[in-house]
């Protein structure tokens, strides 16, 4: 009994400790979304609200130049779940890397899939412990939540240099979570450039939206190479007999 | 406008929590066809593709700015740095690049 709370406390810890990254990555871009609402008129109360109860930086910050244009409740929800659509991919990459717990408890911490702790989840070595998961969740929740206030209040301060150069945050993080996997694996070199071909080609085609874009390359990456490597896999099986 | 903007966000969470609960709360994930298993086990990195490219180009007009930061990280993540120092080498980097041009 005992041996096991000791256990799920420090696995708890060590996932706040790989969530620091996420947090101090959320603050600059968490501020400039306070300070944006500031200015498209919402109140500090509306911008914490927005962060506590949908918790995904994209949309947020897109709600806001609809907000500011003009659009309706329905295009903003709907524009919502778009961008946002992809977090179903995540989860269901998730449910085969988690270690097994009750449904209501997994419904938890799933309210904290971003793509920041997504990436530190998925890219962790081993499974992730229930403990981990509501570690890292935790304390970038914590950040993103904080920041969007303390980005209300006095984000207009920030030197401008500052601000501009913490836009490369969160995709600084991303290069820092795949790299060591790409070092590791042709598989994952593959698999990232063939998704990152693809997305590009959505995005300047302007065939899909930015949320459908990122689904659909990470799709058909992902199904591309699993084809080919089974086929490697089966020739190589032929060759062997 | 305050009561509708609060609906908004409302409908902004709903939207946005059904597809992060459904598939964990329903998959055990143990029950599945190996090729569903491996192409999922390959989404990890193929969404970070899809994250990173092309958008850390755009993050700012001038894309040398991106062109820049992408290349600090990918040195820095390349030579084995922590993510964090990555990360915050990536912005002094770009700090230095902004005072310069």
């Amino acid at each position: 009994m005992l041996e096991a709370s000791i256990e799920k406390a420090s696995s708890f810890r060590e996932g706040i400790q790989s969530g620091l990254s996420i947090a101090i990555g959320y603050f600059p871009i968490a501020i400039a979304f306070g300070l944006l609402s500031k200015t498209t008129g919402l109140t500090l109360f509306e911008t914490v609200l927005m962060s506590l109860v949908v918790f995904a930086g994209a949309s947020q910050y897109m709600s806001l130049s609809l907000i500011a244009s003009g659009a309706g409740a329905f295009v903003i929800i709907f524009t919502t779940f778009v961008v946002n659509i992809r977090h179903f991919l995540m989860s269901a990459s998730l449910s085969e890397k988690v270690e097994p717990e009750k449904s209501l408890i997994k419904s938890l911490y799933a309210f904290g899939i971003t793509d920041e702790t997504f990436s530190v989840m998925a890219t962790k070595a081993g499974s992730v412990s229930t403990g981990f998961a509501f570690g890292v969740v935790g304390i970038s929740y914590a950040s993103w939540v904080i920041s969007s206030g303390i980005g209300f209040a006095i984000g207009a301060s920030l030197p401008q240099v500052l601000q501009e150069s913490m836009t490369v945050a969160l995709y600084a993080m991303f290069i820092g979570l795949l790299v060591p996997s790409m070092k590791k694996s042709m598989k994952v070199v593959y698999l990232a450039i063939l998704a990152a071909v693809f997305n590009s080609i959505f995005l300047f085609s302007k065939t899909l939206e930015d949320g459908w874009a990122i689904v659909t390359s990470t799709i058909l990456s992902a199904v591309i190479i699993e084809f080919v490597e089974t086929m490697k896999r089966r020739k190589r099986g032929i060759s062997d007999e | 406008m305050s009561s509708s903007i609060i609906l908004i966000i409302i409908g902004m969470g709903i939207v946005t929590y059904i597809p992060r609960m459904l598939p964990l709360a329903l998959f055990s994930g143990k029950s599945m066809p190996p090729f569903l298993e491996g192409v999922l086990r390959n989404v990890p990195y193929a969404i970070l593709g899809a994250l990173i490219f092309p958008k850390i180009f755009l993050i700012q007009d001038d894309i040398w700015f991106g062109i820049t930061g992408a290349i600090a990280a990918l040195i820095l993540a390349f030579i084995g740095a922590n993510v964090i120092v990555v990360v915050l080498g990536s912005i002094g980097v770009l700090s230095l690049y902004s005072l310069l041009f």
